[in-house]
């Protein structure tokens, strides 16, 4: 075990620093801190023109295997350029469905023609992917899908049915989707990993109105859209899908982190001034949050820094709940830190402050993703060998 | 950055937990802790012989193996799963991490090749009854023996409380402050034999079994010159460290504790049967055992990193910018390994139902092993609050 970084991995850091703090000025000032989940509404255009400065300077998917356009880097490098982007203050991303899940997907699963034709543009930044999993019958227990895609004379795809919750479905040019290809079939047989393109008639959008007011995720309607493509064959969808998720544990956590980090600095700052530090109770709280956020990142690295024998395992299944438990703690804390200035939003009609978001939006970080209780379920299951639950009988 | 066993790593631990499987199973820790010395000395001595756990961080110069804190950590781990009973932690975690810290060449060369003998077992003593106070305090501000120079050397006075294994230590490091001095200032380390005139020792019955403490009355102690630890000044900062390094190893054994409790918890929901199902198939029941499973893969990437940034304190050629980070990474895993201890013993008990709850299940005996190495060294709070100085003052 070696926690120091090789004289090469400290040049990487001082060229990836640099370069944010050459490029990360002018129009995309504003932009410091904002961004992710619960500011993701905001500047979207400016997020966009920002994921294609990152591409000309090489800098999205910098963990993708050089062969697919990315720059190879080692874990420690993606630590690193993780840590510099976060601490420069650089903004959430928008492409990150693309990078961190379309991206690695396509490249396990999907044929060379078809990468050629999907991974250049999140390369480039120029074209942004949403995750189009969860229906209304279908969030927990996903196999449970019942949009339907039929296959034509002509061999093409068609889709029909909805999806929900879809995050970012309002600026994507693509969705990928988990439909079922077999109507007769149910459970996680019979589905179907189709890339859609979201610029067509038959595909509606409607923007859903979360607690903070905002939109960020929406319904999205199938009518006859046609999908331009099936990744793997009719019936793999569900091998598919669950491949993506397990890249969601992937080196973006690092990222991430680096974001709860600029989080937890505002609130140790707001509990300096309005004397919340002196605050015996609140003093524990916040020292608790900075553990959990510590421990959260040795946790890993050390699931990251894994070898053959991956006795890091464990440390990946329990990654999901540690962080979403830890962030939503955090909101709460945030709260508490500001008294009763935490009930004064920024403006009228309903414009909340950056913390008030953070309160509110981490609620969902317990429930996207797969929600505590299933996290549990897997936990319980796979690290510890317990007994499958129970499937109803509906 | 390489956050991961070595192969030799992979081994030491694997081979400690061989071992301590078979020689200290459920009636062994009963046994040896139903006994005053409150220790095996034959499985002792089998240790230090066969296995040489007691030289691991010991440098070659000195005898012994030359390895690291990444590696005590791992033994550490695999002692606190099976409660071993043995003068190791007081040995190694706190007497020959004091001495590689403050020890003088002198008494390197003169301690440390008797403990690789497995000839000498020590310990560390710092607090008085000032310890007690304000729910727990363990810093310089608790320190119980009196220092003065006299004629060719220095003479100790006071009483020191809660020593582990301060009954039988051949060895003893003590702190003592100038009369008249606070915090860190005034503060010396000494190391002197146990059977020096005018100590006495008196082991105290405890609630934790496992573990023997100790109370020393020092009654004009007279200690030669070459008894005085380095450190001069800065001697109150060195014992600092010092204790910073006895949290990570404290936190490594609750860290290992922790899992075996899981285990055992496991393993009897799968025995258990009620309502015609395995108590295991139970949601509610599973989802208190995952949460215990994160407790421990949390608790144990805190050891080990804190077990990285140790050996970068002890090693001379450490960075130095890593070992800064000492006090607050030995604050947070213990501050992390002991809560989780705690909830994971005390969910151990309830998910054994009323046989947990018996003398004759071993889940008692981790469940008081959780809260007296909880307190040890000062609980979550005071672990938190240091950290809090840190970030908020
Ligand atoms: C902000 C946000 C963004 C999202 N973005 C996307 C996206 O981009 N794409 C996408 O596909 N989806 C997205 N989702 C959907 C998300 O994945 C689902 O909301 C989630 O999986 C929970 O499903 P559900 O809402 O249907 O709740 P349900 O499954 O109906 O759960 C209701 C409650 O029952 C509990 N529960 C259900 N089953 C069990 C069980 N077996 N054992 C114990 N408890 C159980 C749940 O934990 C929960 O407390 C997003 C959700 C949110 C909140």
């Amino acid at each position: 075990m070696k926690l120091t970084f090789t004289a090469a991995d400290e040049a990487f850091r001082a060229e990836i620093a640099g370069w944010l703090k050459d490029n990360l000025c002018g129009e995309f000032e504003v932009l410091r801190f904002r961004g992710g989940p619960g500011d993701e509404h905001m500047f979207p255009a400016e997020r966009k023109r920002w994921e294609q400065k990152l591409a000309e300077g090489g800098w999205t998917c910098v963990g993708w295997p050089r062969e697919h356009g990315g720059r190879g880097c080692s874990i420690e490098q993606q630590v690193i350029f993780h840590e510099e982007y976060a601490r420069a203050g650089a903004p959430g991303r928008v492409g990150h469905i693309g990078e961190g899940l379309a991206g690695p997907t396509l490249i396990a699963f999907a044929s060379p023609e078809q990468q050629q034709k999907y991974l250049p543009g999140i390369l480039a930044g120029t074209e942004l992917w949403c995750q189009g999993y969860s229906e209304p019958g279908a969030g927990s227990d996903l196999a449970n899908v019942r949009t339907r895609a039929a296959q034509g004379a002509d061999g093409r795809w068609m889709l029909n049915g909805q999806k929900v919750w879809t995050s970012l479905a309002h600026e994507s040019d693509w969705c990928f989707v988990v439909a079922r290809t077999d109507p007769e079939s149910r459970g996680h047989k019979g589905l179907g990993f189709f890339l859609v393109s979201m610029h067509q008639p038959g595909v509606t959008v409607r923007p859903i109105e979360q607690l903070t007011g905002t939109s960020e995720f929406n319904e999205v309607f199938f009518d006859d859209a046609l999908a331009a493509d099936i990744v793997g064959a009719p019936g793999d969808g569900w091998k598919v899908a669950m491949g993506l998720l397990g890249f969601e544990r992937g080196v973006s956590t690092l990222g991430q982190q680096m974001q709860f980090q600029n989080e937890l600095d505002q609130i140790v700052r707001i509990a300096r001034d309005n004397g919340a530090a002196r605050n015996p109770a609140l003093r524990q709280r916040i020292a608790e949050a900075h553990i959990g956020l510590r421990l959260m990142r040795y946790n890993a690295m050390r699931m990251l820094s894994q070898d053959s024998n991956n006795e890091a395992g464990p440390a990946a299944l329990v990654y999901k709940l540690h962080w979403a438990s830890w962030h939503r703690n955090l909101g709460a804390l945030a709260m508490d830190v500001l008294g009763p200035e935490a009930d004064m939003a920024e403006s009228a009609p309903y414009n909340l402050t950056r913390l008030q978001s953070l309160f509110l939006f981490t609620r969902s970080d317990t429930l996207y993703g797969g929600t505590n209780q299933i996290q549990r379920n897997i936990i319980a299951e796979r690290g510890l060998g317990m007994p499958k639950e129970a499937k109803g009988n509906l | 950055m390489e956050f991961r066993f070595t192969d030799e790593q992979r081994m030491i631990r694997d081979t400690a937990a061989a071992f301590l499987q078979d020689v200290s199973d459920s009636s062994a820790v009963r046994k040896a802790m139903a006994t005053e010395l409150g220790y095996d000395p034959d499985l002792w001595q089998r240790i230090c012989q066969e296995l040489c756990f007691q030289s691991i961080t010991v440098p070659e110069v000195y005898g012994g193996m030359g390895l690291g804190q990444v590696e005590l950590a791992a033994v550490l781990e695999q002692m606190g799963k099976v409660l071993l009973c043995s003068p190791f932690f007081a040995t190694v975690g706190l007497g020959v991490n004091a001495l590689l810290l403050a020890g003088t060449e002198e008494q390197k060369e003169r301690y440390l090749p008797a403990i690789v003998d497995g000839a000498l077992t020590a310990t560390l003593g710092w607090t008085g009854a000032e310890a007690a106070r304000f729910g727990g305090q363990w810093g310089c501000e608790a320190i119980g023996l009196r220092w003065q120079a006299c004629e060719n050397g220095y003479r100790l006075s006071g009483e020191l409380r809660y020593v582990i294994d301060g009954h039988s230590a051949d060895l003893l490091i003590v702190a003592a402050r100038a009369p008249g001095t606070a915090g860190r200032d005034g503060v010396a380390l000494f190391a002197l034999p146990a059977d020096t005139a005018g100590v006495s020792r008196e082991w105290q019955p405890t609630l934790d079994q496992t573990r023997r403490q100790a109370r020393l009355q020092f009654t004009d102690v007279l200690v030669p010159a070459c008894a005085r630890m380095s450190g001069g000044e800065a001697a109150g900062r060195m014992l600092d460290d010092i204790l910073a390094l006895v949290k990570v190893a404290l936190a490594a054994e609750q860290m290992g504790a922790a899992q075996k409790v899981l285990d055992m918890s496991v393993a009897y929901m799968h025995e258990r049967v009620q309502f015609g199902r395995q108590i295991a198939s139970y949601q509610a029941l599973k989802h208190k055992a995952a949460d215990m499973l994160l407790k421990c893969e949390v608790s144990r990437s805190a050891v080990y990193y804190a077990a990285c940034i140790a050996e970068e304190r002890v090693n001379p050629e450490g960075d130095a910018r890593l070992a800064d980070e000492l006090a607050e990474a030995a604050a947070m895993a213990k501050a992390y390994c002991s809560d989780t201890l705690f909830h994971n013993a005390g969910s151990a008990i309830q998910l054994h139902g009323g046989v947990g709850f018996t003398w004759e299940y071993d889940v008692h005996l981790y469940f008081k092993r959780a809260k007296a190495s909880e307190l040890y060294l000062g609980a979550g709070t005071a672990q938190r609050e240091l950290i809090a100085s840190l970030l908020l003052d």
